[in-house]
């Protein structure tokens, strides 16, 4: 019978300084030379990476109270707009909200990497003034230090999968796919493939609610599914899906993290998005986990879509490997075209790199998820009532 | 083998007049057309690198441009990359017909100079904004 682990044996073997850990581009080798069984005798835990954009993120802060105080019901930083319709000195800074000033050039996601880099940032606010809150203004500068609480929140990270993008208009066209050459100029995919941390753990036997990770260089916690995942999503006879299916949404305090993780990214004619680098740990429970981490990027496959269709179902064109997308160029029927990565995959490596010394050392622990991510039946889309 | 790049100015009444046929047919010169702007009636630039010849060849053919009243500059303008702030994305890589721009097996950005049009695609695909145009 084949040997099994569990998350305390793991976690015992951290302590004890003699875990074994690969990158889950290490593991791929091994596991073909080795066999699994043999894997499995071997490596405890394989540790995944991610840098690419992702739009979907943005952070909780609470200023603390001014004397007077206020309740903050319109928040600017540093003339980006932040969400405060909730209680009086916290709001939200979203990574795509531009500045009233600066407009494409600078929003959110910049604010927040400013804010990592230990920079002061422009505090405007203003209230209604009422018998407990009576002030009505206030601006002045604050860093993140001077900040109670300052956590990252993403809704929607990590994608398990994604497409690869094409054009096949007569323009260019400015996407957060990149700008896409007319006439299928180029095609661009934005995942780190084999490195890819739910892609390595496609049924989310291991990545649940509570799953301790990776997070913009800190540690942070896996807090929910994340907006649009979708489970259901088509899977090949691995159990791997064809196009984007699974994410989560993540949570980390921005104390902890480090702008050489969480980097302000700009899509021209298309808006901002925050580059943020995860890392999640997988362990090799049984031999199982080990054939899901040993899929390599000739295995993993994607979707085409046709992003010159400004529709919101994009004809899919064809299925490519990862292993494809990276030899610089994919077959679409008959022609060559140039592919390009949008996501940083020397990023990825150095993130699964960096997570794996953590555990070496004993900084980082694995946990158990608390609850398994739900599943749901597919993605709705957004259809207008006609009264 | 000699090669220059240059920017090319011309008048309105110019745009008209096949003075790139002159430069191959009478110097003897390999044009590379790197980037072209030009509608009768309104002044042209053109962005050509020659080669194929001596560097008095080239001299010659570029004396004839301008006797004909074309505005000559060097190509001064180059494409810097910060490399200390690259992320290596890949994202710049998509636009560079001129494959300057490429990613090596470790999977990282690597800027060829030589090959480098100036066409400034780049410029804007960089979501970082560490590409800029020098002049």
């Amino acid at each position: 019978m084949s040997i099994t682990k569990s998350y305390e044996e793991i976690n015992e073997k951290i302590k004890t300084g003699k875990v074994v850990v690969a990158t889950a581009e290490e593991i791929i080798p091994m596991v073909q030379e080795e066999g699994v069984s043999k894997v499995l005798e071997k490596v405890d835990i394989v540790t995944t990476g991610t840098f690419g954009a992702m739009c979907s993120s943005g952070a909780f802060l609470n200023f603390g109270h001014a004397d007077p105080p206020i309740r903050m019901s319109k928040v600017w930083l540093n003339d980006v707009p932040a969400y405060a319709g909730i209680a009086a000195v916290d709001a939200y800074i979203g990574a795509t909200e531009l500045s009233e000033t600066k407009g494409e050039e600078y929003g959110g996601a910049h604010v927040i990497e400013e804010l990592v880099s230990g920079k002061k940032i422009k505090l405007k606010a203003l209230g209604t003034g009422t018998d407990c809150y009576p002030r009505k203004e206030i601006e002045t500068w604050v860093d993140l230090n001077d900040l109670n609480q300052a956590y990252l929140f993403n809704p929607r990270n990590a994608y398990q999968n994604y497409s690869v993008a094409v054009n096949s208009s007569s323009r260019a066209y400015h996407t957060y796919m990149g700008i896409l050459l007319p006439n299928f100029g180029n095609a661009t995919y934005s995942t780190s493939g084999e490195l890819s941390p739910l892609l390595n753990d496609p049924e989310y036997r291991t990545i649940g609610i509570g799953t301790r990770i990776f997070l913009g260089g800190g540690t942070g916690y896996v807090a929910w599914e994340g907006t649009q995942h979708n489970p259901a999503q088509q899977r090949d006879e691995n159990g791997l899906p064809l196009a984007s299916a699974g994410t989560l949404a993540v949570v980390g305090d921005l104390r902890e993290m480090s702008s050489k993780y969480l980097r302000a990214g700009i899509f021209h004619n298309y808006g901002i998005s925050l580059y943020v680098g995860i890392g999640i740990p997988i362990p090799l429970l049984d031999e199982e986990m080990v054939k899901k981490v040993a899929i390599s990027n000739k295995d993993l496959k994607t979707t085409i879509y046709d992003y010159g269709i400004q529709r919101r179902s994009k004809p899919a064109l064809g299925v490519v490997s990862y292993a494809d997308l990276r030899s610089g160029s994919i077959n679409l029927d008959g022609k060559q075209i140039p592919t390009a990565p949008l996501s940083s995959l020397d990023k990825a490596r150095e993130i699964a790199k960096e997570l794996k010394a953590w555990i070496l050392s004993g900084r980082f622990y694995l946990t158990e998820p608390v609850a398994a991510l739900p599943y749901r039946d597919g993605v709705k889309p957004l259809d207008e009532e006609v009264e | 083998m000699a090669k220059k790049r240059v920017v090319l100015t011309f008048p309105p009444e110019l745009t008209e007049i096949p003075l790139t046929y002159h430069l191959v047919k009478d110097f003897d010169l390999a044009i590379n057309i790197l980037k072209a702007k030009i509608t009768p009636g309104e002044e042209g630039k053109l962005v050509l690198e020659l080669s194929n010849g001596s560097l008095e060849k080239i001299e010659d053919g570029l004396d004839y441009l301008e006797k004909h009243g074309v505005t000559i500059q060097p190509l001064s303008k180059e494409i810097v990359l910060d490399e200390e702030k690259c992320i290596n994305c890949g994202a710049c890589t998509a636009v560079c017909n001129s494959k300057a721009l490429s990613m090596d097996a470790d999977a990282r950005l690597v800027f060829n100079k030589e090959s480098c049009i100036v066409c400034e695609l780049c410029v804007s695909a960089c979501p970082m904004r560490v590409i800029k145009v020098m002049f």
